[in-house]
């Protein structure tokens, strides 16, 4: 099968000297939902610019779905919906020509892109605002917009990036079930985020950017699993005078119905669960301290900057 | 993308062009037949009335073509320059650049955006100018080209101004400094046979002249140069601007980093 988006060799250099990106190597298979994620400049955006031809690259190859960007950049380009960061619309237009519009550039006629603006608009919860000026739109709205816009074309790969910012937890998890629609339908995702439970929750695959190198380049399982220890937080029934003393288990106690349990990888937590109810401490509800890939996102950049151990 | 594809790519640029500058007439459309209609009652009727015949027509006939041409020359600019450097400041520039519509479409449809802009408020000053002068039709043929290639020609160097602008204050700065020195210079109110030899030979550098010329002849039959230098120059200038603007967009000067 033909990758969806294969970058060999990436390199970018700006007129100002800075290296953003120092030879990215990069492959994503067609259907997958993939992050890619990075600390602020680590070069997540000027790749993305790069592959969607709104950044000149230094060196290197981009191909999408195996159309060089170099050689076949129109075949590329049409295989590609860009959901910016940055709002990039005229705010003066009304929300539906602003998604017709971008069909149109595609080349798609008039009547279809209306219809197709309609069922997208519709789909993101935007129909009612369609002959308002885009910048009578909130901020969530905005974001929308640009994702029916970005789809109008049908995109095979699709690249969001930070499409979630600013966007109330409601609507953020409306986004994620229609971005899983979408995905499953068979449309190749790319999203960059710095909600790292967003790209937790959708993305099977994952890449992280530090210093315009890739530093990790995995399955989402995959990474999750390099976790050698998780910290829960425990709610108790009842309060606790002092700490408990359980052979086996790190615990810290934060109030008086409160603790914190680290267990390791390979622990079982029933043990714990077990050990607790002998001691008859009941457990009202637990959750992680941290997101797990949080944590990893963490260690993996600073391991990168500087020699370090595995949480 | 195929011919067809192309094509749809292009009139959705040139309608959403249209629909801007239409939206907006108050600002785009009235301004410029008011202004105009001001010279026609100032130097036409009252100052007009005192100078006479000019290359044996009445004054207020002879700078009809020049006031019209005007018009077109500073809409056609003005539209594409604001448009496009509105789109770059926005990055809604990037809805185009991103899409499979080659370099060449893109430009095209900026072009045609201005040129719709600058025939509408030409017309409109026609329109005006009929209360004012006995307009007559000298060539048909020689009004409609000359007037759709300067257009083009203005809307391309707007559409230059527009990548090399980085500020609002550097789309105004030409208009201010460079065209309408240029305009009044380029025998709107005059003919260059009045001037002094050394001037009329300064004269013949500005571009405008040939194009406010040639489109003088189409009405009236009169021109104090050649017909075919001045469709030469105008030719060379669209082709040659035409050519520095794609090659501009294909470097991805000021829209690409």
């Amino acid at each position: 099968m033909t990758a969806a988006l294969s970058i060999r060799q990436l390199t970018k250099t700006y007129a100002n000297g800075l290296q953003a990106l120092k030879g990215i190597d990069l492959e994503v298979a067609e259907g997958d939902f993939f992050a890619l994620l990075g600390p602020n400049g680590a070069g997540k955006s000027t790749t993305i610019g790069i592959i969607t031809s709104l950044v000149n690259k230094t060196s290197g190859q981009v191909a999408i779905f195996g159309h060089d960007l170099d050689r076949e950049l129109t075949a590329a380009k049409s295989q590609l919906g860009l959901v910016p960061q940055e709002f990039n619309f005229n705010v003066f237009e009304p929300v539906v020509e602003i998604v017709a519009n971008q069909g149109g550039y595609y080349g798609i006629e008039r009547k279809l892109a209306y219809e197709r603006a309609e069922q997208y608009l519709k789909q993101l919860g935007l129909w009612e605002k369609r002959h308002s000026p885009a910048r009578n739109l909130s901020g969530g709205m905005k974001r929308r917009l640009m994702i029916a816009r970005a789809l109008v074309h049908r995109p095979r790969l699709l690249i969001l990036d930070e499409p979630t910012a600013g966007v109330d937890i409601e609507i953020r998890h409306s986004m994620w079930e229609f971005l899983k629609t979408i995905n499953r339908q068979g449309t190749t995702i790319i999203l960059t985020t710095h909600y790292l439970e967003e790209a937790e929750n959708l993305c099977r695959n994952i890449a992280i950017i530090d210093e315009g190198r890739v530093i990790e380049n995995t399955g989402m399982k995959q990474l999750l699993h390099q976790l050698q220890m998780e910290t829960f937080v425990l709610d108790l029934a009842r309060p606790l005078a002092s700490l408990p003393d359980i052979p086996g288990h790190v615990l810290r106690r934060v109030d008086d119905t409160t603790l914190e349990a680290d267990i390791s990888r390979g622990t079982s937590v029933n043990r714990l669960f077990a050990d607790l109810t002998a001691r008859d401490i009941q457990v009202l509800s637990m959750r992680n301290k941290t997101n797990r890939l949080e944590k990893l996102f963490m260690y993996l950049v600073d391991n990168d900057r500087q020699a370090g151990v595995r949480p | 993308m195929n011919a067809r594809q192309k094509f749809v790519a292009f009139k959705t640029i040139v309608f959403r062009e249209i629909l801007r500058f239409s939206r907006i007439w108050i600002q785009t459309i009235l301004p410029p037949v008011i202004t105009t209609a001001l010279y026609f009652v100032i130097f036409g009727t009252l100052i007009g009335s005192q100078i006479g015949d000019m290359d044996g027509v009445r004054y207020m006939d002879y700078i009809v073509p020049g006031l019209i041409m005007m018009a077109v020359i500073t809409n056609s600019y003005a539209n594409v320059v604001s448009s496009f450097y509105g789109s770059k400041f926005q990055h809604n520039i990037e809805e185009m650049l991103v899409s499979p519509m080659p370099n060449y479409v893109i430009l095209l449809g900026f072009i045609s955006g201005g040129v719709a802009r600058g025939m509408a408020v030409g017309l409109a000053v026609t329109l005006v100018s009929l209360l004012f002068s006995n307009l007559q039709i000298h060539h048909l043929a020689v009004i409609i080209s000359v007037v759709m290639l300067t257009s083009v020609l203005f809307a391309l160097a707007g559409f230059i101004n527009g990548i090399y602008a980085n500020s609002f204050d550097d789309i105004s700065i030409i208009p201010t400094f460079v065209l309408t020195p240029l305009i009044y210079l380029g025998g709107i109110f005059y003919s260059i046979s009045m001037l002094p030899e050394f001037w009329q030979k300064v004269s013949l550098i500005n571009p405008i002249l040939y194009m406010v010329n040639a489109f003088r002849y189409g009405f009236l039959g009169i021109s104090d140069i050649n017909l075919l230098a001045s469709y030469a120059i105008i030719l060379g200038f669209v082709a040659g601007l035409f050519g520095f603007s794609l090659h501009l967009l294909n470097k991805g000067k000021g829209i690409r980093s």
